[in-house]
């Protein structure tokens, strides 16, 4: 079995973001930019997977400029076997990346499709669905736990209030969660090896897909600083601020 | 596990701008000669200028040598010096601008360019790369390795996944030996690797103390209606007192950026003195905050600078490898300017080893002469007096003499100065030392030391051996508490180091491992050398943009 996993290049979590002087959106300039979290997470499933003999080949997919090659590196360090790039500079929303996906997915025919539940930077949380609706493949998403069983695949979901386990028919999606695993470390050897790795490089035109933006970004906003707290010396005078100027009793 | 090997005909440590020259210039003769060269680098940040803090105004003249078509290359040199202005502060409102008839000639800056050095290191890795250099990021050298007959055979790098007790976690992954022809330390000031080196082959046995500074530096977003390409300005005197030496800064970058930060040399002997409070306050001298006003900080850090110069200069050769750049101490104080010399010292060092491969392997001795004939070493050489004139006589007379030498006899006066205590052994106890009453940040201009960490986007594993390793782990509460009110708990401008009250009445001293800038001033500084630095798990430190 073949199997399909998208990885997205975002601003590293250890790095503290700025929005822009002009709100227009986060300043990515000189910035430490990595894999997204959950992709990483993904790529390490996809690669246990194989390991265990369950499927015979990992393909890594990144939509984005140039620079992305670095994740699908990466990837391959992490033991994916070759990698697609698509290349554009243009901000993508979540559907323009469902829209290419499914036409991967047209071409590799992989028996799972692995995603991150979502990414770190835009938090939308939509991609794995959509590209559920548009290839009409069975999803399992927030995945803690994936076992492949008799031709299905069980995927182990945290939902509000507890886990639900639903049985899938392949070809399906899986987007995964947090506990899903840990992923391993790439070794110095695996990240010479990932340099001579397969790698594809295509544009969005090649699959005749339309990415222009349908979402309009009007502004970004830092959320509002805290206030500095004080040190009230007694009990009155505590009761006299949460009277007189918090207003709250 | 059994750890792996690999082979290589180099390897390098650190890819700092002295690293990456080595790797460059090696790599450029290999092409020359049509010749196979197996040349990896290893680079304990995350990225390559994750972990680079510099001013910096840089000297072009070794990035010249290496690439004369740096331009079309596209190398981040953006912005010319376009103005010097150097102040002597003579308090918190007032400075004495310097004319520029008295201003010793090793600080202008004609010719030369305001520069991130991390930006510089991102560029330089690429050209790297191209050339068909492999780079590591995320691979600390944690270990020298030996062949039987006690010559350096190359480096291991640290394991990975190892838990806080020394356990090995699900993640565990041994490191690797890279086995080299010859092994480049290039770690930058204090690396910990080159500190072993120094010891095993008395490297330093003949020269003077290696004397250091912190620098303490943030990037700001300013008004674009005050900023001005290229502007740089130097200063001295406030906020530290006749006691402390030490020099501010503060450059016009690109993009509406200045970068600023202050220089406290780590001779100073008041243990209370905080380089990061004194930095703090700086800001708040009229000849600072008028750029700073309006504007936002982007990014804080800091890291020690070498500033020895000359006079310690320590053997650079070893049986099985070489030490270079900042690693050995090759900064001009004078100028302080170590970016250009650390290069030349690594393109010396690739002409010296690619000519040992070629002829079968000879020894490096050949270094020393050629390192002597370069121009960084007469320049060294020029400004020898440099540093222990200001320990001498203070940032005032020193700067007179310094003027005097500088400009009048181009830094041959027939005599040298010499300044023979180590930094560590300078301080007084604390009843001899005045408090120093540092005014509370504003949070405008003036910030604390966690919220300025926090822009340092750092981060280490949590679960793994705490990384700054105490020989003997009373020393800070039974000696150095009550004799210099334990000084780590100022130095370190990341607040590593917290002496905590506990419960019980008792005190606790508490190492806050996962906030460490890898400054390396603890491993300096300490009065009793009981804190030693070493290298935590790969990727760990801060992640600094375009510092
Ligand atoms: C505040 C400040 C201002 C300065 N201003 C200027 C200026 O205006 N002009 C100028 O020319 N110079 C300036 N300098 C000096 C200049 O930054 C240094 O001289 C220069 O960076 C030295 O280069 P290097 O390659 O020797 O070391 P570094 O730049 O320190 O690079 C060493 C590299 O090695 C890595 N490393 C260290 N140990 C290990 C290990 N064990 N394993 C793997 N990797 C490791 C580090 O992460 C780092 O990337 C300034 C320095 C400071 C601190
Ligand atoms: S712990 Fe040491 S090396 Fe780390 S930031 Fe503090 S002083 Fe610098």
């Amino acid at each position: 079995m073949k199997i399909l996993v998208s990885v997205k290049r975002v601003v590293d979590f250890n790095v503290k973001v700025r929005v822009k002087p002009d709100g227009t959106g986060v300043d990515l300039g000189n910035v430490k930019m990595a894999m997204n979290p959950f992709c990483e997470i993904a790529v390490e499933e996809g690669v246990r997977l194989k390991e265990q003999g369950i499927a015979d080949e990992v393909v890594v997919v990144s939509i984005g400029p140039k620079a992305c090659q670095e994740q699908i590196r990466t990837a391959m360090a992490l033991g994916a076997d070759r990698g697609i790039q698509i290349e554009t500079d243009q901000e993508l929303d979540s559907l323009a990346v469902a829209k290419l996906l499914a036409k991967v997915v047209e071409e590799e025919q992989p028996g799972l499709v692995i995603l991150g539940k979502q990414s770190i930077d835009s938090d939308n949380n939509q991609t794995g669905q959509m590209l559920g609706a548009l290839t009409g493949m069975p999803q399992g998403t927030f995945a803690s736990e994936v076992n492949l069983v008799e031709g299905k695949v069980e995927v182990t979901r945290e939902v509000d209030g507890g886990l639900q386990t639903l049985s899938l028919n392949l070809p399906a999606i899986v987007t995964t969660d947090l506990r899903l695993n840990e992923p391993r470390y790439a070794s110095l050897p695996n990240f010479m090896k990932a340099k001579r790795k397969p790698l594809d490089t295509k544009s969005p035109a090649d699959f005749g897909v339309d990415i222009s933006p349908r979402l309009k970004t009007l502004k970004v906003e830092p959320p509002a600083e805290r206030q500095a707290g004080i040190i009230v010396g007694s009990v009155d005078e505590l009761v006299e601020k949460l009277k007189n100027e918090a207003k709250v009793i | 596990m059994k750890r792996e090997a690999m082979e290589f005909d180099v390897v390098i440590v650190g890819a700092g701008p002295a690293g990456l020259s080595a790797a460059i210039r090696l790599m450029q003769q290999a092409q020359e000669k049509a010749q196979e060269l197996m040349v990896c680098v290893v680079e304990k940040g995350s990225e390559v200028g994750a972990h680079t803090l510099s001013g910096a105004v840089l000297e072009p003249r070794a990035l010249n040598e290496l690439f004369p078509d740096w331009k079309d290359r596209g190398a981040p040199l953006h912005t010319p010096v376009s103005q010097d202005e150097i102040y002597l502060f003579t308090g918190p409102e007032d400075a004495k601008k310097i004319p520029n008839g008295l201003v010793p000639k090793t600080m202008h800056n004609d010719g030369n360019f305001v520069v991130s050095v991390g930006n510089l290191c991102r560029w330089l890795a690429e050209q790297a790369e191209t050339l068909g250099v492999e780079i590591f990021p995320g691979f600390a050298a944690a270990e020298i390795l030996f062949d039987a007959d006690g010559a350096v055979k190359g480096i291991a790098t640290g394991d990975m996944g190892v838990g806080e007790d020394g356990q090995h976690k699900d993640s565990y992954m041994p490191g690797m030996e890279l086995h080299a022809k010859y092994t480049v330390f290039a770690e930058g000031c204090r690396g910990h690797l080159g500190k072993q080196l120094m010891e095993r082959f008395e490297l330093d046995k003949d020269a003077d103390p290696q004397h250091y500074g912190i620098g303490i530096k943030e990037l700001w977003d300013i008004d674009p209606a005050k900023h001005q390409p290229g502007l740089v300005i130097h200063g001295g005197g406030w906020p530290l007192d006749k006691e402390t030496n030490g020099g501010s800064f503060l450059y016009h970058a690109e993009n509406n950026q200045v970068v600023l930060g202050l220089i406290v040399d780590l001779s100073y002997s008041n243990p209370y003195v905080s380089p990061f409070e004194e930095m703090q306050r700086m800001k708040h001298h009229p000849v600072f905050k008028q750029y700073l006003e309006g504007g936002k900080r982007v990014s804080y850090g800091a890291r020690a600078i070498a500033k020895g110069g000359f006079n310690a200069l320590p053997k650079m050769h070893f049986p099985g490898g070489l030490l270079v750049g900042c690693d050995a101490g090759t900064l001009n104080f004078a100028k302080i300017k170590g970016t250009h010399t650390a290069m030349k010292s690594g393109i010396v060092s690739a002409e010296t080893i690619f000519f040992a491969i070629d002829q079968g392997g000879l020894d490096l001795a050949a270094y020393a002469e050629a390192f002597e004939a370069s121009w960084a070493y007469d320049e060294l050489y020029r400004s020898r007096n440099f540093g222990p004139a200001m320990h001498k006589f203070g940032t005032l007379m020193g700067g007179a003499f310094n003027y005097v030498d500088q400009n009048w006899f181009k830094g041959k006066l027939p005599f040298t100065l010499r300044d023979r205590t180590s930094d560590y052994a300078q301080l007084k106890p604390a009843a001899e030392s005045n408090k120093i009453d540092y005014p509370k940040p504003d949070g405008v201009i003036s910030f604390d030391k966690l919220s300025s960490v926090f822009l340092s986007s750092t981060n280490h594993e949590e679960d793994q051996p705490c990384h700054l390793k105490l020989k003997n782990p009373s020393i800070p509460l039974e000696r150095n508490l009550p004799l210099f009110d334990e000084p780590a708990q100022r130095y370190c401008p990341a607040g590593v180091y917290e002496v905590v009250d506990e419960e019980s009445g008792g005190k606790r001293f508490q190492i806050n491992a996962q906030n460490c800038l890898h400054c390396k001033t603890c491993d300096i500084k300490d009065p009793s050398q009981n804190i030693t630095w070493v290298a935590p798990e790969g990727a760990g430190g801060p992640n600094y943009p375009n510092m």
